[in-house]
């Protein structure tokens, strides 16, 4: 690990500026020590905002509001997001292990970086760690890596479980800095790698995340969130879909999908939600619709497996959240 | 005497220590004046080493030096060359783990590269005969695959595993003068003493190891690696006790791997499911500096009655890091091609796969023609097809539960009964205490606790009184904790040790007119509770009778040797079953259940037994359906070197697991009719589950592990 | 790297007494002069381990996993991964479980910790330890300090309803030999008890 400066911000204007000169901020660690610690992340100075208070979860009548430094466990937990945003719930339940998540904050969460095995490692070359250097997963092991949003400069998966949810649920990020407070959905500011992978977030210098906030609706107490891997538990999708619906008198009246471990951002599927709205639920609409889960795919060899995966698992997730009747 | 303590269940003599942080592994300790070091290791697969710039290193604060001059150091690659990715090249010392941490991230290796070869499958990676490993024929198997009527002639492979035990490897040294102190994770405390004694060209007997606990290794601690040399070297460089800890990533390159294997498993059968003849072609990678082969091709030649073999085994050297023995070694890898096989020959002949076997089950090993000291391969079958419920299988793909298919497999397994000459001192206490000692290891089976229990038995003692020691160098010989071996060997040198030391009592007892014993035929010569007692004699503690003779404590040192082997085979064979469900549409295979049944021969302690027999199955599931180390070849680079991307099972790919041990004893084998367990009972796992998925789906997986891309 | 406490900084700076506003260190390396306090030797932390307090000036960049086992020389919080992948290092922070592998010590000033060694209470053994030595749920025991604090923290947090729910709640904690079914026992034996 890299020296760097220690900063503890008592306060959120100390944090502010401490931040505007540079500071990295950590809060549950659990990303950036271990990408420090693999010098990954070198900061000359890091900020340590865990005595902010940003540890709020309001339930109003239209949204979820929650701070930046509730724990993920906590926000899991929470009786309203339990019985009115489950989607929530089981993201957070199914991501890493218990330990992380009594450690990990929800700004963090959406902070995460990617799992990329070549990004990891500071010997390998990746343009997202090290612009220029070129992508050493478009040819090397991708099993793990994106099939959808990929460009030829990166095709790391976005590793985040709530960021999956959040996107479906059209959640909106919370943000501050010297200059003023900003409000940008979560599916905007988590960016594409496009030509310049490593901007990852549409974060300016010494902003802080303060909170998230998610509309409510009839649709996001029926919601759910599968994910799909090799191992049962305490690892990272290999395919996972968000479902939101609203079905009333037979009819979805509002549907919202997304799919994640398979993309380079959380994944809404807009076009599989136009095909559910209006229509009676069933297997056969879920078939139909989760068919175009993974339009525009472009598999790398070692992943093409994860087109099939993700329809599929939008598929059971349909199922399991609309009835299979 | 009917309270023995042998094959009773009982808790760990160290369990407390466990449960209370108070085992010490090599790592806990930290002498005064400690240095922490950290490997710099090579980010290329082949290359010269024209220079290493560790001026910036050197420089931070803390660092007190930075070796890259390994030189009078015998390490078994060649110096001044890159032979593998992850190679150690420079060692970075700072008085702080953090210092050393970030000196070895800025050390800088110059390198002139030279063309690499590391996947086994490349072209321009040419096999050799193994050395260890000869080619093997008997009658004609070729003739018999033309002949049929049967024939399966397919290809398998298993990715390469690494061991991941939960402990890091690490070495603690320090010099005092010219004699060494070595705190250490090995299997093999003395042979890790020698090792560094030779490669330091200093003599053996100024080299003590020491590792009490080994917090698991399954084989990985069992040769001795660069990195402990390196560690004694560098203590020695910088007069100052040394600490080396490798980091997991490390680990994938530095202690060693399960090798990536490809097998053409051939087999000819009758109608009648009787095999006719066996082909077996079987290629292992191996690295270009040191070969290592296995027993992989030992099951198919052995297990079964075919009248016809011919078993071939090639090496791959590639410019790879070297491989060793990863629990089960060969006989797994051997097993998933043939008990594979066998389950699809059930289905072709249309005889149920427990039933084929025992068609086929051999009554004398089939390459040496010696009868086994003990066959109760058969009975292992039978037993577990009982207690399982086989009999409740259906066809593939015939069972169903909502999105779930649900199948049952089952493998045999089998696996040699390792012994080796071992020693063992035994001391009674005046004071009624007992201790007895061997510079073997426990690495999780429990050796300490089977010793305490042999001993007590041998001594006529109750376990709390005997102490049991072990991990000094400076103990009784002993060797390489592995193989199964070691309480074969170890628990028949310490049983021979104990009655050696009771009987030398009983002989002072006996001749000692002051004794209640005085004259009594030292055969009749009872010992419970450490009192002595003679038919028509009365009855005194050990301690009495030491005191009259002035003695403290007495002791005896034995060491026990196996038979030849000539006239018996001692092996020990199992059989596996499982239950899987494959989800229909995601390809997520889950265990469901899963029962071993295992001849060992006499079972120690049933307690520990279990532990260590569902600790196999739970291995087994991880090379079934989780465990590969991904490789880039391009570079030679472990990409997936940490325990977030080498998947090994965790507590929710796991339910409850049945093993069951056949009552009896092999004392045949040894004296204390002890087999061994560790091996076999992760032997027959892969193949019983990759049977288990097909009867669920009706797909043959060939290929380890059994991830869902494969089912979807 | 930096060098020194910028001049902007200087207002969030401030020496060890004034501990009412910020404090920033410089990890590892000696600064020259400046406001900046302890930087020659480290961050002063001090937090309650196992009931007993402790004052240490530690290199910014010490995880609290290397807090315990270099500079406490509490040797019983193992090492496994040092990536928070494997579990061998959980602790109980405040009393909830974590991965101490994963976060910075000097973060933790004021805190309380747990720690394996600490579990125990006036010589005897937590219902958790016992239940453990009871079903054999260990082999090497490397992972066990871990599994048991975290067993602590299931049982803490309700997760103890059934097996499959504990399993799911234990999966951050590895065992590679493989003790799993009778960790799940201790676990559920002990949460009876609690």
């Amino acid at each position: 690990m890299y020296p760097f400066t220690f900063i503890k911000a008592p306060t959120e204007s100390a944090a502010l500026a401490a931040g505007a000169q540079g500071g990295k901020y950590i809060a549950g660690g659990t990303t950036l020590v271990d990408l420090m610690r693999e010098t990954v992340e070198r900061p000359g100075k890091v900020v340590d905002i865990t005595a902010l208070p940003y540890r709020e979860i309001e339930s109003g009548p239209s949204a979820l509001r929650v701070g930046a430094l509730v724990r993920m466990a906590d926000l899991a937990a929470h009786p309203v997001v339990r019985s009115r945003f489950p989607v929530i719930s089981q993201a957070l339940e199914l991501s890493a292990s218990a330990q992380l998540r009594n450690m990990a904050t929800i700004g963090g969460n959406i902070m995460q970086r990617p799992r990329c095995l070549y990004f990891r490692d500071v010997t390998a070359a990746c343009n997202r760690r090290a612009p220029g250097t070129g992508c050493a997963a478009i040819g090397g092991e991708n099993r793990g890596h994106a099939v959808l949003g990929t460009s030829d400069q990166c095709v790391a998966t976005h590793p985040s479980d709530l960021a999956v949810a959040l996107v479906a649920l059209d959640a909106v990020v919370l943000l501050r800095s010297r200059d003023g407070d900003r409000r940008i959905p979560v599916a905007e500011f988590i960016r594409r790698p496009g030509t310049t992978p490593d901007k990852e977030h549409d974060l300016r210098p010494g902003e802080l995340i303060v909170g998230i906030e998610v509309p409510g609706g009839a649709h996001t107490a029926r919601s759910g969130y599968l994910k799909v891997r090799d191992r049962q538990s305490y690892e990272f999708a290999l395919a996972s879909a968000a479902v939101a619906l609203d079905i009333r008198d037979g009819v979805i009246r509002d549907a919202r999908v997304a799919v994640g471990g398979v993309a380079t951002v959380p994944w809404r599927l807009s076009d599989v939600e136009r095909l559910l709205i209006g229509k009676a639920p069933g297997a056969e609409l879920w078939a139909a619709a989760s068919a175009h889960a993974a339009d525009g795919a472009k598999p790398l060899h070692g992943n093409g497996f994860k087109v099939e995966l993700a329809k599929r698992t939008v598929e059971r997730q349909l199922a399991s959240i609309g009835g299979a009747a | 005497m009917t309270d023995m303590a042998t094959g009773t269940p009982l808790s760990r003599v160290d369990g407390l220590l466990k449960v209370t942080g108070g085992a010490d592994y090599a790592a806990d300790h930290n002498p005064p004046g400690l240095l922490h070091a950290v490997l710099v290791t090579s980010t290329v697969s082949r290359a010269t080493i024209t220079g290493i710039d560790t001026a910036k290193a050197r420089a931070l604060p803390g660092v007190a030096d930075v070796i890259t001059d390994f030189g009078g150091v015998k390490l078994p690659f060649p110096a001044g060359e890159i032979s593998f990715f992850g190679q150690p090249v420079a060692i970075a010392l700072a008085g702080t783990l953090q210092q050393a941490q970030h000196a070895a991230s800025v050390v800088a290796v110059r390198v002139t590269e030279k063309p690499a070869v590391t996947s086994m499958d490349d072209r321009q990676a040419i096999a050799v005969p193994s050395e260890e490993v000869a080619d093997y024929a008997r009658g004609d198997a070729d003739a018999a695959l033309k002949a049929g009527p049967i024939v399966l002639d397919n290809s398998f492979t298993v990715a390469r595993e690494n061991h991941n035990p939960m402990e890091l490897p690490a070495t603690v040294a320090q010099w005092s003068g010219d004699e060494l102190t070595v705190w250490d994770k090995t299997q093999w405390v003395q042979g890790t003493g020698k090792h560094i004694a030779a490669a330091l060209d200093v003599p053996e007997s100024s080299v003590r190891v020491i590792c009490p606990f080994i917090g698991g290794a399954f084989g990985s601690a069992g040769r001795t690696w660069p990195h402990q040399v390196l560690a004694a070297y560098a203590a020695r460089r910088v007069k100052r006790p040394v600490k080396l800890v490798l980091t997991r990533k490390q680990m994938y390159s530095g202690v060693g791997y399960r090798p990536e294997s490809r097998q053409r498993l051939a087999l000819a059968a009758g109608a009648d499911g009787r095999i006719t003849g066996i082909v077996h072609e079987l290629k292992t990678e191996t690295a270009r500096y040191e070969a290592y082969s296995e027993d992989a091709a030992e099951l198919p030649k052995m297990l079964y009655t075919s009248p016809n073999v011919r078993s071939t085994y090639r090496l791959v050297p590639v410019d790879v890091s070297a491989g060793t023995f990863m629990r089960g070694p060969g006989f797994v890898t051997g097993a998933f091609a043939l008990e594979s096989t066998l389950d699809e020959l059930a289905e072709r002949v249309d005889i149920d796969p427990v039933e084929l076997r025992l068609r086929n089950v051999a009554d004398r090993n089939q390459i040496t023609g010696t009868p086994f000291t003990q066959e109760r391969f058969a009975d292992c079958l039978r037993r577990g097809a009982e207690a399982f419920g086989w009999a409740r299988r259906r066809p593939p793909k015939a069972r169903r539960e909502g999105n779930l298919l649900i199948g049952m497999g089952m493998a045999s397994a089998a696996h040699p009964n390792y012994m080796s000459a071992a020693s063992a001192v035994a001391r009674i206490n005046a004071d009624g205490t007992a201790v007895v000692a061997s510079a073997t290891a426990d690495m999780g089976p429990g050796t300490a606790t089977a010793m305490s229990q042999l001993a007590a038995d041998g001594l006529g003692l109750p376990v709390a009184k005997v102490r049991a020691m072990l991990g000094d160098s400076t103990l009784p010989t002993a060797p390489m904790h592995a193989g199964s071996a070691t309480l074969a060997s170890i628990g028949s040198a310490v049983h021979t040790a104990s009655v050696a030391v009771r009987d030398a009592v009983v002989r002072m007892a006996v001749l000692d007119p002051a004794s209640p014993l005085y004259q009594a035929d030292p055969a009749t010569v009872t010992v419970h509770n450490g009192v002595m007692s003679a038919p028509g004699h009365g009855s005194e503690r050990y301690g009495d009778v030491l005191r009259r003779h002035g003695k403290d404590s007495i002791d005896s040192t034995q060491t026990w040797k196996p038979g030849d082997g000539k006239k018996a085979s001692s092996y020990e064979f199992g059989a596996v079953f499982a239950e899987v469900s494959v989800d229909i549409r995601l390809g997520l295979v889950r265990i469901r259940r899963m029962r071993g049944v295992y001849d060992i021969g006499r079972v120690v302690n049933p307690k520990l037994a279990h532990s260590q027999a569902i600790g196999g199955l739970v291995g087994g599931i991880g090379m079934a359906l989780l465990e590969s180390t991904a490789r880039d070849h391009r570079d030679g680079r472990i990409v997936n070197a940490n325990m977030a991307d080498y998947l090994v099972p965790v507590h929710a790919d796991v339910p409850d697991l049945e093993a069951e041990f056949l009552d009896g004893a092999d004392t045949a084998s040894t004296p204390i009719g002890v087999k061994g367990a560790a091996e076999l009972v992760i032997i027959g796992v892969p193949a019983a589950i990759a049977n288990a998925v097909y009867n669920a789906t009706g797909v043959r997986v060939r290929d380890l592990p059994i991830t869902l891309d494969k089912l979807l | 790297m930096a060098q020194g406490t910028p001049e902007s900084d200087r207002s969030l700076t401030l020496t060890r007494r004034q501990f009412v506003g910020a404090v920033t260190t410089t990890a590892g390396l000696a600064t020259t002069g400046g406001s900046a306090s302890a930087t020659e030797d480290g961050v002063p932390v001090s937090l309650t381990v196992n009931g007993k307090h402790h004052a240490v000036v530690v290199d910014a960049r010490t995880s609290l996993l290397d807090l315990l086992r270099e500079d406490l020389q509490l040797t019983g919080t193992h090492k496994g991964c040092d990536q928070g992948a494997c579990g061998a290092c959980t602790v109980l922070l405040d009393g909830r479980r974590i991965n101490s592998c994963l976060t910075l010590a000097v973060m933790h000033d004021g805190a309380e910790l747990t720690t394996i060694e600490g579990l125990a209470e006036g010589g005897e053994l937590h219902p958790l330890q016992r239940a453990f030595i009871d079903t054999d749920a260990f082999q090497c025991g490397y992972c066990t300090a871990g599994q048991i604090m975290s067993g602590v923290g299931c049982i803490r947090e309700g997760h103890c309803g059934s097996g499959t729910e504990i399993r799911e709640w234990m999966s951050g904690n590895i065992c590679r030999c493989g003790a799993y079914q009778n960790i799940v026992a201790a676990v559920q034996q002990a949460a009876k008890e609690s």
